[in-house]
């Protein structure tokens, strides 16, 4: 999550889950933590028991408001006016903790004369080139730094950002000794003069305006939130997928970071930023990644160009005269190519790195379904435990992406619908997909359930926790582990005489795990250990990653973990309970870094290291006993005084003083202004989603410039103004979970206890919206957008109240998106309706804001489907160009670029292999899969015109 | 059947509302001879496995009871500081994700433009995998970009999946993919 570790150096929940309980408010907002997270939601409660005001900030009434002390209705995709305007009022009336700030963030810092922010180029930031629809980031650097740009992409292939979510573990790289401050905040180029104009048009009236919140409630808001911060008290901003699934995301959640550095409720008790994620290991899987753009512990994957040579790759992660704990980056590197290639990675061939597979632009999985469309390129594909068919957006460019693959292998526990579209997805019903044309060959294995199995999965809080084996698994279920295990000995054995360079890391790869029982299971244990990381001349397993070395002699699977498996005990598998220990339970499981479970706890004591106050006091240092002490394990060099400062020319951990909390952070401070690290804005800004029924009022500047597009007919955007045509997509839909249901429904459609909680899809409207649409409560009605048609039965609810936005009424309909045609309870699929645009920083889609149109009654059968789609995309001048424009200013200029122009320009993938005029012609959703045996995948499927000269003018021209 | 007028007395349960230490009536007041002479799952548990959610993030700890080889309960484990023993509904239903019979337990194979799903031993499907793996990874290899920048690659497989897995497996996917040069790994952190 690069919102969080742009601004704090860690891409995690900063605190615990019992955390909560110590705070004097709690807002929760972009989450329905009662129902998504429910037994979490317990801490909440104590809070409140304890007198803690909550506040819930969502567009649709929950069980979580239902439980708030105030409710605060917003319009989907505005929160960033919210928090900009709580920003400006702590900033314009001096409310914020300025002893915390000016000892602990970087607001005093001064940034260079050429960074110029949306308040003098309408929306935009410097540097911004809709050629390539990305930033140059060279003008947001720190007065001196210019030089230091985040690089950018070479080609025109892609925009891609992988440095963004490299920054789970550690802040971007910036050079420390060349800094400049102005601590008495009145120099014009500080952070804290930058941020006061930036964030000057974020008023209350704005919030009005924009959000559709009345001014009384806005002022309740961010007075319960500054009042309960500060020296005596604290507050907790906690949020999860309502935010993450944003075409602008990561700014979410640096405008929450920001917001919670200036009122000092970062690393103290009852403070911090709760990161609440959806799946029991998704955390654990960002820290060792199943991601194209990471290695473990958030070293990024190796580039072509930018990472030639190991010390290269080394180097432009410590950055120079960088500070923090990224200065031994050579260590974890080294210590994980020893892990993996063991004896065969030596000095001598910099321990096999240049043999690394390497990337060059964005791999992602939505680029992955657009290249399986596409044909010819990807051949096989494996599902591991995930139903891209239900939970990916747009379902139907999943779908038809697999219908054109030549093998799928699917692991999971039941017959999922990624598994059995070729024979019951939607496009089986409109003959797009034809079972006996369509080549996809599929393996079904059976996995093992949790409790088959034993190992760890990282919870939300970066808690791991050992799960004992209960039972065998029944069958041909087997665990992941037994699959890739021996899929890879499997591999090796017919590879193994092989003399091509091109099978030598496979050959090298350590392989060597003992397997046991009957089903050849090999040990989590085994591999628990190798992760920890050994000793490799004593064969000792390591105490922490401070013990890793960069000369060979230490190994660690993932240098973030390492300490799981200190003195030969598995740490995870700890289960001294609860009421035995104090609130953080140290003794239960163990937390990534080093069992710390509060983040950055040096920040709660002051520069002299004493508490702010007795009330929040968390850690503090003990003069007579020369150490750091306290509730937690401290979350810095344990023996390092606060009066500690760096030798000049120190670099790494010795140029962290005793007073810089960010310990891994290149400047040991939390970044209000972000230079680096964040590919959108070093500020955030607001832009009104990708569809939205509403023209930007913040600025000229109508959606995200650098935001990913991946355009095709399958893929098409609704215009938003100034284009025309939004009108004939007039409703926002938003999505979420229900507590009975978990994600795509694998694990819960076909259970008969959830499916019976929970036994139908559904659609909440307001009376309103009921009333203007002729919609039956209890009766059917169906969502449209230029990609699907999805039907559900209407619940008519005040739940969804309508928004006054810009002097008129806007409607939000709200869809769990948990269904499919599989299990007991079956229904649309809900994700259907999304389109592909991502946040250019992490590549995730916009789920939770899109427009749509709704209508009374069942969706049309067949092909018919398709048809009206048809008819939507006609009435509203839906083409390949429509919403794909970067720069507003740009198209309202009549010498500007124009819509098809700006949509051919970049790296989004949108224009790839188009003619200009080609981009205004509306395009029919129809996609055929038509293959025979000895067929090449189809390549290039051209989709039928429908309309080549739709209405292309601007709204009130 | 018979019984003594004391013993119909005592059996009402108003009686024992009254007369016992359960005054609403909720609890033993209530229970009826047959609910007496039950006893729990959990209580006749061979073995009890710590565990954990397998639903969402929060990580509630549970408590697996086996019995005979089978799982026979699952419940909220209340030394866990932070759940306290509480299962939500999803966390709940877990023994029914382990024992119900939406579970397929054998291999199934669609084999090209096939209509069925057919059976295949698991052996067979993977020979089968490892087969196709090697040609598509050979398939979609690439040496070099054409400026001549090292890539050592294939594009030719993708993979998609890790947030319901254990953090070992990720371990071992991402370690087996990067030693065959496969980059286009993914997971729901993206979804
Ligand atoms: S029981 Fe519910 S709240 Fe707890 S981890 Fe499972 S799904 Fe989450």
């Amino acid at each position: 999550m690069p919102g969080l570790g742009a601004s704090f150096g860690r891409g995690g929940a900063t605190g615990d889950l019992q955390d909560l309980s110590n705070a004097d408010v709690i807002v929760i907002q972009g989450s329905n933590m009662a129902e998504c997270h429910p037994v979490g939601f317990q801490w909440v409660m104590e809070a409140k028991a304890r007198g803690a005001k909550v506040i819930h900030i969502d567009p649709r009434f929950t069980r979580t408001s239902a439980l708030a002390d105030s409710y605060v209705p917003i319009r989907s995709g505005t929160d960033i006016v919210l928090l900009g305007a709580i920003i400006n009022r702590v900033l314009t009336q001096e409310r914020d903790f300025r002893e915390y700030v000016l000892a602990y963030t970087n607001a005093s810092w001064l940034v260079s004369e050429d960074f110029e922010g949306p308040e003098d180029l309408d929306g935009l930031f410097s540097g911004f080139d809709s050629d390539t629809r990305s930033y140059d980031t060279a003008s947001w650097q720190y007065a001196g730094a210019e030089e230091d740009g985040d690089e950018q992409e070479e080609t025109a292939e892609s925009t891609e950002s992988e440095s963004g979510h490299a920054m789970g573990a550690g802040g971007a790289s910036v050079d420390h000794e060349s800094i400049r401050r102005d601590e008495t905040l009145q120099d014009p180029r500080t952070v804290w003069q930058v941020m006061k104009r930036h964030f000057s048009r974020y008023t209350p009236e704005m919030v009005q305006e924009v959000c559709g919140i009345p001014t009384d409630l806005f002022e309740e808001v961010a007075e319960a939130w500054i009042t309960n911060s500060g020296r005596e008290k604290t507050g907790v901003l906690v949020y999860s997928v309502g935010w993450t699934q944003r075409g602008t995301g990561v700014q979410y959640i640096r405008a929450g970071a920001i917001l919670q550095l200036l009122l000092g409720n970062m690393g103290r008790p009852g403070g911090g930023v709760m990161a609440l994620r959806g799946h029991a290991s998704i955390q654990g899987s960002t820290d060792i990644p199943t991601l194209y753009n990471l290695l473990p512990g958030y070293l990024q994957m190796p580039h072509a160009t930018r990472h030639p040579s190991l010390a290269a790759y080394v180097d432009a992660i410590k950055g120079a005269n960088q500070k923090g704990f990224w200065g031994n980056a050579d260590a974890y590197t080294v210590s994980l190519l020893k892990a993996y290639f063991g004896d065969a990675a030596t000095a001598e061939n910099d321990y096999l790195f240049d043999a690394l597979p390497k990337i060059d632009g964005d791999h992602g999985t939505y680029g992955q379904v657009m290249d399986m469309i596409e044909g010819g390129k990807i051949f096989g594909y494996f599902l591991l435990g995930q139903n891209p068919a239900v939970g990916s957006a747009n379902g139907r460019a999943q779908r038809l992406g697999m219908a054109n693959l030549d093998w799928l292998v699917v692991r999971d526990l039941v017959m999922i619908e990624s598994a059995t579209f070729w024979k019951d997805a939607p496009e089986v019903e409109t003959g797009e997909i034809v079972p006996e044309q369509c080549r996809t060959e599929v393996f079904f294995l059976p996995a093992a359930s949790h409790v088959e199995k034993e190992g760890t999965f990282t919870q939300t809080q970066r808690l791991l926790q050992w799960r004992e084996k209960a039972v065998n698994p029944p069958g041909d279920c087997r665990s992941e582990l037994w699959f890739f295990y021996h899929l890879g000995r499997r591999m090796r054995e017919k590879l193994s005489g092989s003399t091509d360079p091109r099978d030598r890391l496979l050959l090298d790869v350590t392989w060597d795990y003992p397997v046991h029982g009957e089903e050849q299971e090999p040990s989590s244990a085994d591999v628990l250990r190798e992760i920890n990381g050994y000793d490799l001349t004593s064969g000792e397993l390591v105490p922490g990653f401070t013990a890793l070395k960069a000369d060979g002699s230490t190994s660690s699977g993932c240098w973030i973990y390492s300490g799981v498996y200190a003195d030969d005990v598995n740490q995870a598998a700890r289960r001294k309970p609860g009421r035995e220990q104090s609130l953080h339970a140290p003794e239960w499981g163990w937390a990534w870094p080093m069992n710390r479970r509060v983040l950055y706890n040096r920040a709660s004591a002051d520069p002299e290291g004493r508490p702010w106050s007795e009330r929040k006091a968390l850690v503090w240092w003990d003069e007579d006993a020369g150490r750091w002490v306290g509730d937690d394990v401290p979350d810095f060099e344990v023996t390092k005084p606060p009066s500690y400062r760096p030798p000049e020319g120190a670099t790494g951990v010795a140029a962290i003083a005793g007073d810089d909390p960010f310990i891994m952070q290149s400047d040991g401070k939390g970044w209000l202004y972000a230079p680096k690290g964040v590919v959108d804005g070093p500020l955030p800004a607001h832009y009104e989603p990708a569809e939205s029924p509403f023209r930007n009022t913040v600025y000229t500047q109508q959606q995200n410039p650098a935001r990913e597009l991946y355009t095709n007919h399958l893929n098409q955007v609704h215009p938003s103004p100034p284009e025309r045509g939004s009108e004939v997509f007039p409703f926002v839909w938003v999505t979420s979970r229900l507590t009975e249901h978990h994600t795509a429904g694998g694990m819960s459609r076909y259970l008969p206890y959830l499916a019976e909680l929970q036994p139908a899809l559904f659609m909440e409207v307001s009376p309103e919206l009921a009333a203007l649409r002729g919609l039956e409560h209890l009766g059917w009605a169906h969502a449209v957008t230029a990609r699907a048609v999805v039907e559900a039965r209407v619940l008519v609810t005040d739940r969804l109240a309508p928004l006054r936005v810009q002097d008129r009424e806007v409607h939000q309909i709200w869809m769990p998106y948990h269904w499919g045609a599989g299990g007991l309870t079956t229904g649309d699929v809900v994700n259907d309706l999304a389109h592909l645009t991502l946040d250019p920083n992490v590549h995730i889609q916009e789920f939770k804001a899109g427009t749509c149109d709704v209508q009374p009654g069942r969706r049309p059968r067949g092909a018919a489907v398709l048809d009206l789609i048809d008819a939507y995309r006609v009435r509203g001048g839906v083409t390949m160009s429509s919403g794909s424009v970067a720069v507003t200013a740009e198209l309202l200029h009549p010498d500007g670029k124009d819509r098809g122009e700006q949509a051919m320009a970049g790296a989004t993938g949108t224009g790839t292999g188009h003619r200009a005029e080609d981009m205004e012609k509306v395009l029919s959703v129809r996609h055929d899969i038509r293959s025979r045996p000895g067929d090449p995948q189809q390549h290039g499927v051209p989709a039928v015109v429908i309309d080549d000269d739709p209405d292309t003018s601007l709204e009130g021209s | 059947m018979r019984v003594g007028v004391r013993t119909f007395i005592e059996g009402w349960p108003v009686y024992r509302q009254l007369t016992g230490n359960d005054p609403l009536g909720r609890g033993a007041a209530a229970q009826s001879a047959r609910s007496r002479s039950l006893t729990p799952r959990t209580a006749e548990a061979d073995s009890v496995a710590k565990s954990v959610c397998p639903y969402c993030a929060v990580g509630c700890g549970q408590r697996v009871f086996v019995k005979d080889g089978r799982v026979t309960q699952i419940e909220g484990d209340p030394d866990s500081p932070h759940s306290r023993g509480r299962l939500c509904p999803k966390g709940s239903a877990s023994e029914q994700l382990v024992n119900g019979d939406q579970r397929v337990r054998t291999v199934k194979y669609r084999r090209p433009y096939g209509t069925e799903w057919e059976d295949l031993d698991l052996e067979t499907a993977m020979e089968m995998i490892v087969d196709r793996t090697i040609e598509a990874r050979r398939r979609g290899w690439q040496d070099a970009d054409d400026r001549g920048n090292r890539l050592n690659r294939t594009m030719g497989i993708a993979s998609l999946g890790g947030a319901t897995l254990d953090n070992e497996e990720n371990y071992l996917i991402k370690k087996l993919f990067t030693a065959m040069g496969a980059i286009q790994v993914e997971n729901q952190a993206r979804i």
